[in-house]
């Protein structure tokens, strides 16, 4: 079995759709001859030619139009925006009519759509390239949003987005794109597009994140066992439709969340994770939730990029707080 | 049927690649003395330009966009601006904003990853340099309405790149300026390259000039390899535009030498041949040999301008590379005209979660 990285992960789930699906076509911005910005569709162009693959005119909001109508006529587009700082356009075919194609046509047209994207800081990137605007889509009726933190998990999740009948929304981080390498096999199995992933167990702590800030959350988990304190790790990993049952299950039995994301604080899916828990857990809690987020500011520029990050030390300090009350 | 409308697009150009004259040359341009200035400031950019290249492959720059091979657009529109216009420029007008008044060291703060390369100490008025492509163009529409309802004889002066011309904003940008007929001049630096889509696969039409058509306005092509037929077109616009004469669309054809940015590899997806085939075109030897042979240009003051240069790209690398990352707390100021009170304790644990990480080294 290959170890690949998650970039090449998401390049493998795409070719293996191009080839099992005749429906699927790839469009978006320089995705052909450059294999788009990131290389996540190196190669396709030349295996599957320029009738699957199409490289767009500059234009968000036609890409995502074009998927709704593909989409609408019985393609299986799997759109690529070139940054997720560049989505914006493009909202108004997600919101005025992907989302809702199925409810307004009772059923009659459907939009089995992918809109790719790169998202997240922390590559020192220009400005409008380091934003995680995941909390905007996943407040979006009818929109699935979907964030792969491992190269498996953009494999199986990327496999099930294509396949799935209605639009999702795939944010790919790009500081994971080459981060790390993983054993992926191509075997054409998708992972569930509605639970979460709980990437290691504990009885003490339940740390929830998503996409980049995985990482930085294991690595607490790491530095709290060794302070004896055994944190579970949560991968919302499809925070649209939400699995707050996992969630619910792992803070039941702790009594101590912390949820870690990388996006600004108010209004971000952090905040809907803790309503979940107040509605539906609130009498399991030892401690008050923490959030570790983003700060309520504009994305700085790469030179304080890291400043804003949620690292390690503020995750860890989030959990320390926790842990006080016993 | 009938005839109802028809149009044409016509195309100004004075130097040929040799630097030998195809035209009369217009008015500003028979004074060697306003050349050479030109010739100077593109020569000042594309040294800039180079440095802040290396600069990036060294790891002390962020991602750069080289306007290698395309100082004549942004040397030749900025030069027939007036101080008092407003530029609203996009990633690559480095000799627009050299010529505006934008320090070099500003540009490297900004290329650099630091908000405060976008606080101009010359043109106050100016946007600073905008990436989500196509935006501009609605906001210097908003820019010469300003002016406009104000009565004053200012301008806008947008810049985009050829594939911007796809996105819908630029056709919004381009048709209310028509409709209201705004002191606005939109020019397009046409580089024949969006990353890697050529011009072709962004657009069946036969020229980005006629882009006007649609939206009502003027709309012109020059050689955005001579400087002299970007200054003398952006100068009638501008001029006109002022005069309350209303916008243009100006299609400036030149060529992206250098790759898209730093992260960007162009051999992947175009061939050295046409590479070459357009350095040979290239804005600044052109200039240079008309100059000399109309003996206003000579290999020494060549020399000497190239030391100059070098000696001000220098400097301004020593001031950049001096100045320190700006401070945690800098994330919370200018984000509104007050902090909130609500954001005050997010300030706070910042600088804390900053100075924590200092003390751990
Ligand atoms: C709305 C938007 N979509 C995508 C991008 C990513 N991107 C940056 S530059 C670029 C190509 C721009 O080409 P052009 O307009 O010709 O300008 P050039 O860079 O060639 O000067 C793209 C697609 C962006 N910045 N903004
Ligand atoms: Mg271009």
């Amino acid at each position: 079995m290959a170890e690949i990285t998650l970039v090449e992960a998401v390049n493998l789930a795409l070719a293996h759709e191009l080839a099992r699906d005749p429906s699927v076509v790839l469009l978006g911005e320089d995705i052909g001859a450059n294999g788009g910005v990131f290389r996540a569709t190196l190669g396709l162009k030349d295996r599957f030619g320029a009738g699957r693959v199409l490289d767009t005119p500059l234009a968000e909001a036609a890409i995502a139009g074009l998927a709704v109508g593909m989409a609408a006529e019985g393609l299986k587009p799997v759109a690529e925006i070139q940054f997720t700082g560049f989505i914006y356009p493009a909202l108004d075919q997600l919101i005025n009519h992907a989302s809702r194609m199925r409810h307004r046509t009772r059923g009659r047209l459907t939009c089995p759509m992918v809109l790719r994207s790169p998202c997240g800081a922390g590559i020192h990137a220009p400005e409008h390239h380091s934003e995680s605007p995941e909390a905007l889509i996943a407040h979006v009726p009818g929109l699935r949003m979907v964030i792969p933190s491992s190269p498996a998990r953009a494999y199986g999740l990327l496999l099930a987005a294509i396949r799935d009948p209605d639009p999702v929304v795939f944010f790919e981080p790009t500081r994971l794109y080459r981060l790390f390498r993983q054993a992926v096999e191509d075997d054409g199995v998708a992972l569930p597009l509605d639970a979460c992933f709980v990437l290691r167990g504990g009885t003490d702590l339940t740390l929830v994140s998503w996409g980049a800030a995985i990482h930085e959350t294991l690595a607490a988990a790491g530095a709290l066992e060794d302070e004896g304190v055994s944190a579970e790790v949560i991968d919302v990993a499809t925070l649209k439709p939400l699995d707050m049952a996992t969630i619910l299950e792992s803070v039941g039995r702790t009594g101590r969340c912390v949820v870690v994301h990388e996006a600004a604080r108010s209004a971000g899916f952090g905040a809907e994770i803790a309503a979940g828990i107040a509605e539906s857990g609130l009498f399991s809690l030892l401690a008050p939730l923490e959030r570790v987020t983003g700060y309520d500011v504009v994305l700085p520029y790469s030179r304080l990029e890291m400043q804003y990050l949620p690292g390690v030390a503020r995750i860890l300090a989030a959990a320390r707080r926790a842990m006080k009350f016993q | 049927m009938n005839v109802v409308a028809s149009f044409q697009v016509e195309r100004l150009e004075f130097l040929g690649a040799e630097g030998e004259l195809l035209a009369p040359l217009p008015d500003f341009a028979r004074d060697p003395e306003k050349l050479v200035a030109l010739y100077r400031a593109m020569t000042l950019t594309r040294l800039f330009d180079a440095r802040a290249v290396a600069l990036q492959r060294t790891g002390q720059l962020g991602t750069f966009a080289s306007s290698l091979g395309q100082e004549a657009v942004g040397t030749g529109v900025a030069s027939a601006m007036r101080e008092e216009d407003v530029l609203v420029p996009y990633y690559r007008d480095h000799g627009a904003l050299l010529w505006r008044g934008v320090t070099m060291v500003e540009s490297l703060l900004y290329w650099g990853g630091d908000e405060r390369g976008c606080d101009y100490a010359g043109p106050r008025r100016d946007f600073p340099a905008c990436v989500p492509i196509a935006t501009q163009v609605t906001h210097a529409a908003g820019v010469a309405c300003a002016m406009k309802l104000r009565g004053e004889p200012r301008v806008a002066v947008c810049m985009v790149g050829d594939g911007t011309t796809s996105k819908g904003d630029f056709y919004e940008g381009l048709n209310v300026a028509g409709v209201w007929h705004l002191p606005m001049v939109v020019v397009i630096n046409n580089n024949r390259w969006a990353i890697s889509v050529p011009l072709h696969a962004q657009t069946a039409a036969a020229t980005l000039a006629q882009k006007a058509i649609a939206a009502g306005i003027e709309g012109l092509q020059v050689d955005g390899n001579d400087v002299i037929a970007v200054h003398e077109a952006a100068r009638r616009a501008i001029e006109r535009a002022r005069a309350g004469g209303g916008p243009t669309l100006v299609e400036a054809l030149t060529y992206r030498l250098g790759d898209h940015t730093t992260a960007d590899d162009a051999t992947r997806y175009r061939s050295a041949g046409e590479v070459e085939r357009a350095r040979r075109l290239e804005p600044r030897a052109r200039l240079a040999r008309y100059l000399e042979r109309a003996g206003a240009w000579s290999g020494a003051a060549e020399e000497r301008l190239r030391n100059e240069c070098t000696e001000r790209v220098e400097q301004a690398v020593r001031e950049y590379l001096a100045v320190p990352p700006p401070a945690p707390a800098a994330m919370f100021e200018h984000l509104y005209a007050e902090l909130p009170a609500a954001l005050r304790p997010q300030r706070e644990a910042a600088l804390r979660a900053a100075g924590g990480e200092r003390e751990r080294g």
